[in-house]
Order: structure tokens, then C-alpha cells, then sequence
């Protein structure tokens, strides 16, 4: 079992031939993820290695039943493309897309509400379920399949790390989720949260948070009430001065709040693991979860 | 990005929200003639700089004549001015702003920002104007009053009536103030605002509202569709080498320590940062080269930490993903042939193609220390920077 997505996810890519979108699908498909359609307005009927691309997301749907969107559109286009996708019914969306405006995902945010549909991101490196279905811009490679682990993170290369040590100690993940680094976001980190609590072979769970806004301190008081399985958490930033955005939009301290050492605390308090030398998480993962 | 609240206060007049009249002066002779131009004294000066608690640190005061006006202007011009917001170090004057007096009556606090967590735009205001807002929502939260707006519907004339019975204002006040609001709120969507404050918003003795103060702040990430904004910025307000950075679009930010750091991944350069200080050591400087940085990249980067005078030993983090480790490894090589390398360099790297980067960089000639892992880099950098 997984959370999200599986063997089955038929993904579409939006973006397709651009050539960070062109490069990551290839890469994607060549870890098996089933790629059915891209889509570039202006560019319906040709194709990209072999997948079909379309027009408009509703005639990619149609065509080729997909159920997943992975968006590599620009910035000034991405809050578009996300919306095609909501409206054509995709259930899942990846936006790896950074750098786009707060006020466009505000937008987007509350033009969800309702929907059927999911979004991950943006701002993210995708999500992963090893061995299954890679869809987003991560090394494939480092990931071992067959769980028992799921890890949820609101950055990119910190997850990588996360997840490298982990399969060094020979600890294998279910499934890998990257929320993203944007102040406004899709799936939370209670969404994931809640998902691995409810797959069986998620056993336990790793939590990768940052500075800025109060997701973490939700996500603590969430495990609290409802998460039975092991937590091991870390948080980036301790270092960070207030008041700066540290590369990722949504990692700023505002004030007294948004702090790392809050985030802990709150953590703590929620009965997380924390690992606060991020050196040791492989140890302490393999410490805590053979308990 | 941040503005002057004389530019600020310029986006107020397009946008018809009520200041005071003045004019912004580089000089004492200018500063007299603005203050000459407005119609009668009191006048107030006020510093121009990217930074809050202008008052406090001698950086705004009252004049009533000509000759106060030029002597003041002397005075704040060119000075240091620290405040709570700056740093020990302060921020130079370069500018004054010259306002005509006005007849207060009541001082408010408003502003408009996005709220994460609900997804919508708040308004927040109170009757606890002119000070400084974070101590008010600390100390005396009731009375600050929010009001959330739906992105998608905008701002309704009952938004305005929330804020305005909820900041107790009189009737005829209110005429004011609501299509104010209005207007306040239209700015900060149009332009895609992060922060657009005014603390104090006036309630002058002659019933009116006045915007005394104005800060704007502005997404970053929607800049490019709005060249205009980007004609205020003050490179002169922002740090040299961050200013360097940006033209490369390296997130780069200058700290206190002495070990210069060069990630890729936002929150991997902060957990390094981290991991540095776990280690005994201070970071110099937070630098993200960014997910799909290009070698040319990597050599600006490592050039700029290399030119900051303070670091004494270098850790570079990478772990490949979109970013190839044989690419970070030309890059490194690239900017170590061009400008040299002066302090101990310790690297490590992880990921795609991580055999082809370790064999370019063993292959340079330059004297590298290698680690095996993170904690192990960080420790050796923390040891050579003892």
C-alpha cells in the first residue's frame, strides 16, 4: 500500500515541452511511472517520446483517461494550469512550479474548495511511491521501495537527505511527499499525516518542517490526538535571523512566531521524536521506529 | 521588496488615499524649499529608510520655521540612523521627507497582508494606533480587530463597516474611511502586496483620515508583473554582496559568523546552517544556489562567499538531484581558477552523478577536503574555523 499514488496513476504532464518539463518526464518514465499525455497549448497532435500531447487538459482526460497532472508551467501560467486541471476533474495535482505569486494561490486555494481534487505543492519536489510511481523532479535512485516509512517534508533537497539516510540504515519508504516550500500550499502536512496514519504499510513516519507560519505547530497537535504511529521529526532553521525569507517563499519569521524553537517545542509537546542534528536522523529513525 | 514611504505614499495619491502634503528632499536647501511650498508651519522631517522605528531613533522631528527645517535636514541627512529594525550597524539617510503638520485628533493602526493558513486577505486594525503592532497583538490582543476577505469575491462594503464599528470610529468619520479601505484594499491586490501598513492612519480634529505613515512591502514573485515597483527599488538599502547575488538569481542572504556555506535546496542551506552552529561554528551567510543551477551559477556563488571578508573556511553542501554533482564540480573549479581560493574549502556531495563530480574535483589539483557525510563535513569546517 501507498498513499496517493500507486502502480495504477496515469499521469499527465502539464508543460510537457519545456525543457525542464521534457527533461523530468523522461526521467519519471524511465522509473515507471505510467506517463498517458502531456499537455502545451498550441502543440496538440505532436508528441514527446511517444506520449501524446494535447491542447487543453479536458481532451487529455478524454483521451487517455489520466488521473494525475504534474505542472511544470512558468510562474506567471502556473495558477492557470492548475485550475484546467481542477476543472477537468484530475484528483491528483503536482505543481513543481516555484515562484508563484501568493495572490495567484490564494486564487487557486479557494477556487478548490469544493473540488474533487487534490493539490500537492507547489513550490515542491513532487511525490513518490518507490518502486511504483515517480512523479516529480527527486533522485529516484535513492529511494527503497516497501515502506515501512512515509515521510512528508515541506522542502526538496532536505528530503533527499532525509530519505538517503534512511535507506542507508536499510529503512525502505512507503510513500515520499514534498508539501512544499510556498506559504500557501495544497496538501498539508495533516493531510499526509492523517494518509499514513490510515495506510497499513506506513508503520512510521517522518516529518520535515521549516521556519515560517504555524503548519507544524497544527501538524504536532494533530499527532497528538489522532497519529498512533512512531513520529520522528526535524526542523530547519534554528540559524535563521528573523524577519528574512530564507529562499523559500514561506520561510520567513514573523515576529516571535514561526520560530524553530516553537515548532519544537510544539512538537515535542505533541509526542514527536525530535532530531535536532539532522547529521543522526538515520540513527535515530532506526533508534526510535524498532521500538 | 520593500520602498520608501515617500514612494509608498506616492502609490497612496494614484490610488486616492488620503497624506499629507510634501515633498521628499536630498538636501537641506531642498528640504527648506518643500517645507516653504506647504502652507504654514509646523512641518515634519522624516528620514527615508527601509526600516521601522524611525522616531524612536532620532530619525523623524517636528520644525516650525525655515531655518529649523534646513538644520534638521543637516542633521538627518547623512546620518546613521539606528533603530530596532536596522541592526547596531543602522542604515545612512539619504533623504528626507518634508510634510505639512496636521491637526490629530486620533491615532489608528491598518493594514491589509494574505493569511496563510485560511487562504484569504485580512484586514487588521485598531485603535491602538502609532505603535508598534506586534506588542499590541502581544500584550492587548482584543484590540486588534480582523476582518478576512474572500480573494476570489473581494472587498464588500461590509467588510469596511466590521473595521470601521470595530475601530469605534464616528459617522462622519466613517464616510471617510470605508471608501478608503476600499481603495487600500484595490492597491494591495492590484499590486500584489505582501504588507500595505499605515500606522498611525489619522483621524484629524477636522473629522478626515489621513494616512501619516505609509509601508508598502511587495511579493517578490510577482514583481515581473510590475515593472513600475521595480523603478522604486533602492539597491543602496540592501546588502552589497546580496545585491551581487541577486543579479545571478542566487538566493543569498549575509550573516554574522565566519564559515561560508553554498547549498542547493532551500531548507537543506538552512539545516546546514544549522549543523554548522550544532558544530561549534557560526554560518557566514545562507546561500541556496537553487535546484537547477547551471555551473556558471555555482562559480558566482562560490565567488561571492569567497569575497566576503569574514569567512575563514567554506562547506559546500550538495546533495544532486536536478542540480548533478559533476556540474556543482565544474562550477567549483571554474571560480577557484578564476579568483583562487584563500581559506580551506570542505565539500560534500551526495546524489546524481556524485562518482563523475568526486573525480573532476579530485582531478583539479585544488586542495579540497572531502567528507563523508554531513555531520562529518561540518565538524572539519567547524575544526579549521576554531
Amino acid at each position: 500500500m501507498s498513499v496517493f499514488v500507486n502502480k495504477d496513476t496515469k499521469l499527465l504532464v502539464q508543460g510537457i515541452t519545456g525543457r525542464e518539463g521534457g527533461f523530468h518526464t523522461a526521467q519519471c518514465a524511465a522509473y515507471g511511472t505510467n506517463v498517458v499525455a502531456g499537455v502545451t497549448p498550441g502543440k496538440g497532435g505532436q508528441d514527446v517520446d511517444g506520449i501524446p500531447v494535447f491542447n487543453t487538459v479536458k481532451t487529455a482526460v478524454k483521451e487517455t483517461g489520466a488521473d494525475c497532472s504534474m505542472v511544470f508551467v512558468p510562474p506567471a501560467f502556473a495558477a492557470d494550469a492548475i485550475m484546467e486541471s481542477v476543472d477537468a476533474g484530475i484528483e491528483l495535482i503536482v505543481a513543481i512550479t516555484e515562484g508563484i505569486p501568493v495572490m495567484d494561490m490564494l486564487m487557486v486555494k479557494n477556487f478548490m474548495e469544493g473540488s474533487g481534487s487534490r493539490l500537492i505543492g507547489p513550490n515542491c519536489p513532487g511525490i513518490i511511491t518507490p518502486g511504483e510511481s515517480k512523479i516529480g523532479i527527486m533522485p529516484g535512485h535513492i529511494h527503497e521501495p516497501g515502506g515501512p516509512v512515509g515521510v512528508v517534508s515541506r522542502s526538496g533537497t532536505l528530503t533527499y537527505e532525509v530519505v538517503h539516510q534512511l535507506t542507508q540504515k536499510g529503512m525502505g519508504q512507503t510513500t515520499c511527499i514534498g508539501i512544499g516550500g510556498d506559504p500557501v500550499n495544497g496538501t498539508s502536512f495533516i493531510d499526509c499525516l492523517d494518509a499514513f496514519q490510515n495506510d497499513p504499510d506506513t508503520r512510521a513516519i517522518v516529518m520535515v518542517g521549516e521556519i515560517g507560519g504555524n503548519a507544524e505547530e497544527e501538524a504536532a497537535a494533530f499527532i497528538s490526538d489522532n497519529v498512533t504511529k512512531p513520529v520522528v521529526g526535524f526542523i530547519a532553521g534554528l540559524t535563521a535571523p528573523p524577519g528574512r525569507r530564507m529562499g523559500h517563499a514561506g520561510a520567513i519569521i514573523s515576529g516571535s512566531s514561526g520560530t524553530a524553537q516553537g515548532k519544537i517545542a510544539a512538537m515535542k509537546e505533541g509526542g514527536i521524536h525530535i532530531c535536532e542534528d539532522l547529521g543522526s536522523l538515520g540513527d535515530i529513525c532506526a533508534d526510535v521506529f524498532s521500538k | 521588496m520593500k520602498i520608501h514611504e515617500y514612494q509608498a505614499k506616492e502609490l497612496f495619491r494614484k490610488y486616492n488615499i488620503p497624506v499629507p502634503d510634501g515633498g521628499v528632499a536630498e538636501s537641506p536647501e531642498e528640504a527648506a524649499e518643500e517645507a516653504m511650498k506647504l502652507g504654514g508651519f509646523p512641518v515634519v522631517v522624516k528620514a527615508q529608510i527601509h526600516a521601522g522605528g524611525r522616531g524612536k531613533g532620532g530619525g523623524v522631528k517636528l520644525a516650525s520655521s525655515r531655518e529649523e527645517v534646513e538644520q534638521l535636514a543637516k542633521d538627518i541627512i547623512g546620518m546613521n540612523l539606528v533603530t530596532h529594525q536596522t541592526g547596531p550597524e543602522g542604515r545612512r539617510v539619504k533623504a528626507v521627507l518634508v510634510e505639512q503638520g496636521l491637526n490629530i485628533d486620533k491615532e489608528l493602526y491598518l493594514s491589509v497582508i494574505p493569511d496563510r493558513e485560511t487562504a484569504s486577505i485580512v484586514i487588521m486594525a485598531s485603535e491602538a494606533g502609532g505603535m508598534d503592532i506586534e506588542a499590541v497583538a502581544e500584550d492587548t490582543p482584543e484590540k486588534i480587530v480582523r476582518v478576512h476577505v474572500d480573494p476570489l469575491a473581494g472587498i464588500q462594503p461590509y467588510h469596511c463597516r466590521e473595521a470601521a464599528f470595530g475601530l469605534n470610529l464616528p459617522y462622519p468619520v466613517m464616510k471617510h474611511f470605508n471608501p478608503m479601505l476600499t481603495r487600500l484594499y484595490k492597491l494591495f491586490t492590484d499590486y500584489d502586496c505582501s504588507l500595505a501598513e499605515i500606522n498611525p492612519l489619522v483621524i484629524t480634529k477636522e473629522e478626515t483620515v489621513v494616512a501619516l505613515d505609509a509601508k508598502i512591502n511587495f511579493d517578490d514573485n510577482a514583481l515581473f508583473r510590475h515593472k513600475d515597483i521595480l523603478e522604486y527599488r533602492d539597491l543602496d538599502e540592501e546588502d552589497p554582496l546580496e545585491v551581487e547575488a541577486s543579479k545571478y538569481n542566487l538566493n543569498y542572504i549575509n550573516m554574522d559568523g565566519n564559515v561560508g556555506n553554498m547549498v542547493n535546496g532551500a531548507g537543506l542551506a538552512m539545516a546546514t546552517m544549522d549543523i554548522i552552529k550544532l558544530a561549534g561554528a557560526e554560518p557566514a551567510n545562507f546561500l541556496d544556489v537553487g535546484g537547477g543551477a547551471s555551473s556558471e551559477m555555482v562559480e558566482n556563488g562560490f565567488r561571492i562567499i569567497l569575497s566576503d571578508e569574514k569567512v575563514k573556511g567554506v562547506l559546500i553542501n550538495i546533495f544532486g538531484g536536478i542540480l548533478r554533482c559533476d556540474i556543482l564540480a565544474k562550477g567549483v573549479v571554474e571560480a577557484a581558477e578564476k579568483t583562487g581560493i584563500r581559506v580551506p574549502v570542505v565539500v560534500r556531495m551526495e546524489g546524481t552523478n556524485v562518482e563523475e563530480g568526486r573525480r573532476i574535483l579530485n582531478e583539479s589539483g585544488l586542495n579540497l577536503i572531502t567528507a563523508s557525510d554531513l555531520k562529518d563535513a561540518a565538524q572539519k569546517v567547524a575544526e579549521i574555523v576554531k
